[in-house]
């Protein structure tokens, strides 16, 4: 599997960070970065890593499995983040996150056939003081409100 | 660099007195500004005389436990051979919490500057600031400002020619609460499963890569330099006699002006809330608060008029936690807050353990029954046995931290939850199916 000359760069970094033999350090980064740049977490992504930090791929598997923001299946290009956690739910984010699923006719976890927008319910995303939040990618907004949401969506080409 | 909210003139600013500054994030404003002195202060210091100015301020961990950071520090082995780490938490997944995000966008260095004298006391060699995976733009942020502190000679060999040689990463992580803990942190940081660790060994013996390490949230490495430059009295005295120091609150909610404020402990929490959050939108009443993120119990409006500081939140029945402060009017149902808070802490339990990951699971059945109109007489004395039933039994603290507000919203507003009971015409029926 070949990756960009930056991701390439970014490895060789990253294997410096650690203890000596103890590289498996960079699995996760690794494994952040590199869905970035393939779309998601797949199988020859997994056995690559797994090569290349001298562990299985069932070692790779059970971290993939853990950590909610690794994922097998492509997301949309703009994945669609609403906080419903306490302090978003308090000023309305259970709300904007029924707005988002009529506006993009998703649900939790789901993607338009486009390929375009998926959709995701998530936790506290630390944006409680600027609430309700939303993240689309990794860019946050705050004090979304249902205008204000389907402004951000229909300025997403 | 803009601030997300405007800051109040009622604040003490010590950590966040850079924010919303131009170049905040610079070293040149930085040093311009007294950065640095501390570490130089720190390098003709002995670690003793480090540690006792710590424990001078009275600076307690800012992450959620409260631990004495000198404390914490003093616990590192001296005399043993091989080498020490500094772990930064940086995870803030604390739902309420939004605080070390503004430390690391606006004054990186004031971190960078207390991970080094906190490495310079213990002996470490290496470092990592570990970010959640959601805070992207911040790991990108910080790996900037790291390259410029390599660059001008404050990170790597010989920093600011004191002879002392440091190396500082980022690490990523991948969006899980449990890795906020400090030894699932740490297993995550070496590549596994956030998984808590058995203690003792505690992280100051062993923890990351087996090694004597000092994890710390970023709120309390950020506090160091100016304990440092200032001396251990000096912070003190900006608290209350055995609660010293400032903090940032991140104040959210049914308030007029939410936002994450610097100040005092002690202060009044009534004050805090009216004076300085400008008291409740739309007229409204105060109903509740939960005063330090999610896992903290409850207040009830009538039980805040307290003043902030850890001995007089633990009299109280609860704590200071994390800083996310989050405000509730009386039109809150706060059945439906205890379920959002379980459903949370059942979707992050790790599941290591069986108290935590059933106890949160079933909890989270009986809360979710109880709003959907099919729950029993019973269940609401169940939900209090069964989450009293998790305190104490688990790995880590998640257990806990689920059973508490839970245990305080069933104690304090039991009523709300025997209405929606009695809207259940089979409520007391013995053939009500368990789930």
């Amino acid at each position: 599997m070949t990756f960009s000359p930056e991701l390439e760069a970014r490895f060789a970094d990253l294997m410096t960070h650690y203890p000596q033999g103890r590289h498996r350090g960079a699995l996760i980064p690794m494994l952040m970065y590199a869905q970035d740049e393939v779309g998601a977490i797949t199988p020859d992504l997994m056995e690559e890593l797994a090569k290349r930090l001298g562990i299985t791929v069932l070692q790779v598997d059970e971290v993939v499995g853990y950590y909610s923001m690794l994922h097998k299946k492509p997301q949309g290009k703009y994945h669609v983040q609403v906080c419903t956690n306490v302090a978003c739910m308090l000023l309305g984010g259970a709300e904007l996150y029924d707005h988002a699923c009529e506006k993009l006719g998703l649900g939790h976890k789901q993607t338009q056939a486009s390929g375009k927008f998926s959709l995701e319910e998530v936790e506290c995303i630390g944006a409680c003081s600027w609430a309700p939040a939303i993240q689309v990618n990794y860019d946050f907004h705050h004090e979304v409100t249902t205008a204000k949401l389907d402004q951000i969506l229909e300025g997403l080409q | 660099m803009k601030l997300y909210n405007p800051p109040s003139p009622l604040e003490t600013r010590v950590v966040s007195r850079r924010f919303g500054t131009e170049n905040s994030w610079r070293l040149d404003t930085y040093l311009a500004t007294g950065g640095f002195e501390a570490f130089k202060k720190a390098t003709g210091m002995t670690s003793d005389q480090i540690i006792d100015e710590l424990k001078a301020s009275s600076l307690r961990g800012r992450g959620g436990a409260g631990f004495p950071t000198g404390m914490k520090w003093s616990f590192v082995p001296k005399n043993v051979e091989g080498p020490k780490y500094i772990v930064v938490n940086a995870d803030e997944s604390e739902p309420g919490t939004c605080k070390d995000r503004l430390l690391m966008e606006h004054d990186p260095y004031q971190l960078i500057e207390g991970i080094l004298i906190a490495a310079k006391t213990v002996g470490a060699t290496k470092g990592w600031i570990y970010i959640r995976g959601e805070y992207r733009y911040l790991v990108d942020h910080l790996d900037n400002v790291l390259k410029e502190a390599y660059q001008r000679g404050y990170l790597g060999k010989n920093i600011a020619g004191t002879g002392f040689d440091f190396d500082l990463y980022t690490q990523i992580g991948a969006g899980a609460y449990e890795c906020g803990e400090e030894s699932a942190l740490l297993e995550s940081l070496e590549g596994k499963r956030g998984v808590p660790r058995i203690r003792p060994p505690f992280p100051a013996v062993s923890g990351a890569f087996q090694a004597p390490t000092v994890l710390n949230n970023v709120e309390t490495f950020s506090a160091v330099p100016e304990i440092i430059r200032n001396g251990g009295k000096w912070f003190a005295d900006l608290g209350t006699p055995k609660n010293g120091g400032t903090r940032l609150v991140c104040l959210a909610g049914h308030v007029k002006k939410p936002g994450v404020y610097e100040v005092p402990l002690g202060m009044n929490m009534m004050y805090f809330i009216n004076e300085i959050g400008g008291g409740m939108r739309g007229g409204k009443k105060m109903k509740a608060l939960i005063p330090g993120g999610s896992s903290c119990p409850l207040l009830r409006a009538d039980e805040c008029d307290i003043p902030m500081d850890y001995d007089s939140m633990a009299k109280a029945g609860t704590m200071l936690g994390s800083g996310g402060m989050m405000v509730m009017d009386e039109d809150t149902d706060m059945v439906k807050v205890a379920l959002r808070i379980m459903r949370f802490y059942k979707h992050e339990s790790c599941g290591w353990c069986i108290p935590c990951r059933e106890g949160t699971t079933w909890l989270q059945k009986m809360l979710a029954r109880i709003v959907d109109g099919n729950g029993a007489s019973r269940d609401v004395d169940l939900i209090g046995d069964l989450a009293k039933n998790m305190l104490g039994r688990t790995f880590c603290p998640l257990g806990d931290a689920a059973a508490m507000p839970t245990i305080s919203i069933v104690e304090k507003f039991r009523p709300e939850f025997e209405a929606y009971v009695a809207k259940n015409p089979f409520a007391s029926s013995e053939l009500v199916q368990v789930a």
